[in-house]
């Protein structure tokens, strides 16, 4: 079913809940994270069953990878090598942020409302040395399914987290920030500082 | 293997890149980092490519030069030129009416602080200038600069912003 089919229908659909990743009650194992041009970063990856033990393993090795790579707000199962719809978010403490719903991992998410496009350069922890401007919606309207429950949420968001969210969803359909640049000087060689 | 810096020039037209790329790749040699763009109705490309001799890559991009007006230079460079990253990315955007010397005082502004351009570009349009410039600052010296590039800037009577160009890790 798209989301043009269920359509904006609120009360079916709770927010995160109480759901941590504390619920997934797995210990989640940090996975190496593939680089472009991988080619498991270009194809669309699957949907889940959110329930299913292999999902929430995965929803709990992507939260733990995000947590020990510095700087990262974001993982998406295809940046460990699994072809699949599944991601973690965390803007927590982020200067940029301003709702901020915590640690979470969305399955088969999709965007159903984005409004207010807004110009922004980012990196991904994929294409290591490069970065690009990317303009993305500053209100974002997001449904998925949180893994281990199963339970279809809908979560409303802005700022940094819509970002974020934005550039996970298209990990999941096999898109890069690469393939959404403003032009041909807009990506830029990365500069890391020690 | 050879690294080559080749830039090429001419009267823009269809087809300019395809031709370039078509020789090069003919030759075997691999292009790396480039810039392509039209200037004014130039269309000017600078690349950096790896493979064949200098003399190799002349002789073929001279016979296509023969055919249209193109202008092509290739030297050999030494592979592996770097540099290390002198401090945080900004961008500097100037404009107004144009003038001498407005990217030789603004970016001598840039330098003085210890900045380093890594990208820059201009346009005129009508009676407009634009100059849009990429450049690493060292710590800490960004709200100093904005002060002398203001008075810089007034000097010219051109305006000027900096804002940091911090990309955001996803």
């Amino acid at each position: 079913m798209t989301g043009e089919e269920r359509g904006p229908d609120v009360e079916a659909y709770a927010g995160l809940g109480d759901w941590t990743p504390d619920s997934l009650a797995v210990p989640g194992v940090v996975r190496a994270v593939v680089s472009a041009p991988d080619p498991v970063l270009s194809r669309a990856a699957d949907e889940v069953d959110p329930t299913a033990e292999e999902t929430i393993r995965l929803a709990a090795d992507l939260v733990a990878t995000m947590k020990v790579s510095p700087g990262c707000v974001g993982l998406a199962a295809p940046q460990v090598g699994v072809g699949a719809r599944v991601f973690a978010v965390d803007v927590t403490g982020h200067p940029k942020a301003v709702t901020v719903h915590g640690t979470f991992v969305l399955c088969n998410a999709r965007v159903v409302e984005a409004t207010r496009w807004k110009p922004g350069r980012e990196g991904c922890m994929s294409v290591p040395d490069l970065t690009g401007d990317v303009k993305r919606a500053s209100r974002l309207v997001v449904e998925g399914d949180l893994p281990g429950s199963g339970e279809p949420v809908r979560l409303v968001t802005d700022g940094f987290e819509a970002r974020a969210l934005q550039h996970e969803i298209d990990h999941c359909a096999g898109l890069l920030f690469l393939d959404r640049v403003a032009g041909a000087h807009a990506i830029y060689q990365r500069k890391v500082y020690l | 293997m050879n690294e080559l810096a080749i830039t090429v020039i001419g009267r823009d037209r269809p087809g300019i890149v395809a031709d370039v790329a078509e020789v090069l790749a003919r030759l075997g040699a691999n292009l790396t980092d480039s810039t392509m763009t039209r200037l004014r109705g130039h269309f000017a490309m600078t690349l950096i490519c790896t493979g064949p001799a200098t003399a190799e890559v002349e002789t073929a991009l001279a016979s296509l030069a023969a055919e249209g007006q193109l202008l092509a230079t290739v030297r050999a460079v030494t592979p592996d030129g770097d540099v290390p990253p002198t401090g945080e990315p900004y961008v500097m955007a100037v404009h107004g009416s144009d003038r001498m010397g407005i990217v030789a005082a603004m970016t001598r502004v840039l330098v003085d602080a210890g900045g380093n351009v890594t990208d820059l570009s201009t346009r005129l349009t009508g009676e407009l200038y634009v100059v849009l410039a990429e450049v690493e600052l060292p710590a800490g010296v960004a709200d100093t600069l904005v002060g002398r590039l203001h008075r810089t800037a007034a000097e010219l009577g051109v305006e000027v912003t900096l804002r940091p160009a911090d990309p955001d890790l996803l």
